[in-house]
């Protein structure tokens, strides 16, 4: 599998990282790089083995499904670069 | 050096209760160190205010006679850690300015016990690194020297091992996901304990790779890594995968009797090009455990090979996902835009100032492992590994296997800046000893052990058992004894 600039700027995309056109070469370089790296895994025979989903054997803990926390919207939005009238502010969404 | 700040947890706790000295002298003679030691670049948000306060505290505690083990010890706190009021940014400039409004769950018990926080530790940027080159804060430097080189401390609790190393605190907290406790531990001559997953609470930790990260001590000795992680551990309702069960004495597992464990020494981790000193090293720590009256028995981990490339999947696949919520919106940097710029522009661009370039590749990796055609072909896969890797493990330990003895690192510390021009796969290969502990979910403890021909510190690793850190803990202990290694770097900075 080799990456392309294309499918480079694709992925820098679905990531949400603004990636300089001229930046992307050097970038699919280093994403062959790590996935030829990866492809080793391909020697592995992993027939009938099931993915991991838990390392440790155990049922996670359940809960009531009950209000724990909260009431405090004040501390909710004290590290926010741009809070007002209790709400997250952001730039326009939609016209 | 001051004579104080030398101190192991356990020598402190005693000269306490015998009223040797207190908690504020203890305090103070960290604080004065850690001023002079800026050139180490371990602590990066120092906290006197809130240590002269929690000494206060302790002082009163121990007077009344309700002291811990922990009660009065001065320690620093990696800056992963959420700590209530104070800069805690993972060693990323996203998240700048951040204070948050609530303590981590293990600096509340640490706290809770009468320890005393110093300041927090430098990092490579959200833990992902084996140098600390990748902080916001520039480099955490090696108290070791040899040469007029300056040398990593190892990653990404490199900040931690610095000032421990150094004597600027008594101990202090680290984080490990693919080796980050230990890698960092052995690179500095002190011991480093990646506990069992789900030993230790993760709340309040920034996340780097959810089923992978926890939380650990980093000490002067095996004891005082016993006794903290008692401080450190026990079930948390907030983090679902941190088990509910009771956390034992650790310190009293500490007999040193270890005749009849079987220690295994695995065939594949003797890597080709192995450096002769780091194969004579763990030649030298069989030799210890047989003399100390274990059984020594060869064994096979077939999947070594694929412990590696298994994480390069499954770490940034779960990074590109906890590290989405970094988005300028709820906390931390948000770009400027110009005039017409939207929501997604604010996203991309924010995340491009913010993140470093070693976080940006391993988010982006994430992403197209995850991708849509890939998943399969890539997670999946590593996650089949994963399972392969951890049934290796437990096939030993059915064998009758009481512990793995392994090396902690292929290398001692290297210079700063030595790796820079190598591609991303060299500096990933530093893990290969230490990753599959935490494929595997299994307690490991990277121990000193001796000093290279340059004079830098070595480290051997032991695995053990799921839940069995006391078992780990003790074989370290007898490790420790017949190693007994006692060398310190010399101050400089």
């Amino acid at each position: 599998m080799s990456i392309d600039i294309e499918t480079a700027r694709k992925v820098a995309h679905l990531a949400r990282i603004r990636v300089e056109e001229a930046r992307l070469p050097a970038l699919a370089a280093e994403f062959n790089t790590i996935l030829g790296f990866i492809e080793q895994l391909n020697e592995v025979n992993v027939d009938d083995i099931e993915p991991m989903t838990s390392v440790t054997p155990m049922r996670l803990k359940r809960r009531e499904d009950v209000v724990t926390d909260g009431g405090y919207p004040e501390k909710v939005l004290a590290n926010a670069p741009d809070a007002r009238e209790g709400f997250f502010a952001v730039p326009k969404v939609m016209e | 050096m001051s004579e104080l700040t030398s101190l192991t947890i356990a020598a402190a706790r005693d000269a306490l209760a015998k009223g040797e000295t207190t908690a504020t002298e203890l305090t103070e003679a960290c604080l004065a160190e850690i001023e002079g030691a800026d050139a180490l670049g371990a602590f990066v948000h120092k906290t006197p205010d809130i240590a002269r306060e929690q000494a206060k505290a302790a002082d009163a505690r121990i007077k009344a006679g309700e002291a811990t083990a922990m009660t009065g010890i001065p320690l620093g706190i990696k800056d992963l850690f959420c700590t209530m009021g104070v800069a805690s940014q993972a060693g990323s400039a996203i998240l700048e300015g951040f204070k948050p409004e609530y303590e981590s769950t293990v600096t509340r018990n640490l706290f809770d016990a009468g320890a005393v926080m110093l300041g927090k530790l430098n990092m490579d940027e959200f833990a992902m690194g084996s140098s600390n080159e990748t902080s916001v804060y520039g480099n955490a430097v090696n108290p070791w020297k040899v040469d007029d080189r300056q040398l990593t401390p190892g990653g990404s609790s490199g900040g931690s091992a610095s000032a421990v190393a150094a004597d600027l605190c008594l101990a202090a907290t680290g984080t490990d996901t693919g080796g980050s406790i230990r890698q960092p531990a052995a690179f500095t001559g002190i011991t480093g304990l990646k506990p069992t997953y789900g030993r230790v609470s993760r709340w309040g930790i920034v996340a780097f790779a959810s089923s992978l990260d926890q939380a650990g001590p980093m000490t002067k000795s095996v004891r005082d890594a016993a006794i903290m992680l008692g401080a450190m551990a026990g079930h948390d309702p907030k983090d679902s995968t941190c088990a509910d069960l009771p956390v034992p004495d650790f310190e009293a597992a500490l007999t040193g009797d270890i005749k009849g464990k079987v220690i295994g020494i695995p065939r594949e981790y003797r890597l080709d090009g192995m450096p002769a000193e780091i194969e004579k090293l763990w030649d030298e720590g069989k030799a210890m455990l047989a003399d100390a009256g274990a059984k020594l028995i060869d064994i096979s981990l077939p999947h070594t090979k694929y412990a590696l490339p298994a994480y390069y999947v499954i770490a940034p696949a779960e990074a590109s996902s906890n590290l989405a919520r970094y988005d300028g919106v709820r906390y931390g940097h948000r770009a400027k835009l110009a005039a017409g710029e939207g929501i997604s522009d604010m996203y991309e661009k924010t995340r491009a100032e913010g993140f470093g370039a070693e976080v940006q590749r391993r988010v982006m990796v994430g992403t197209y492992v995850l991708s849509a055609g890939f998943y399969d072909a890539y997670y999946n896969r590593a996650r089949k590994v994963r399972a392969l890797i951890k049934r290796d493990f437990d096939d030993a330990f059915d064998q009758g296997v009481d512990a793995i003895l392994t090396p902690a690192t292929p290398s001692a510390a290297f210079g700063l800046g030595e790796m820079t021009e190598a591609d991303p796969v060299q500096m990933y290969l530093n893990d290969v000893f230490t990753v599959t502990v935490n494929l595997a979910g299994l307690p490991g403890i990277s121990v000193p052990a001796g000093l290279d021909a340059k004079g830098l510190p070595l480290g051997l690793q032991l695995i053990g058992k799921p839940w069995e850190e006391g078992d780990l803990l003790n074989t370290a202990y007898a490790l420790e004894r017949a190693a007994g290694f006692v060398s310190k770097p010399e101050k400089w900075w």
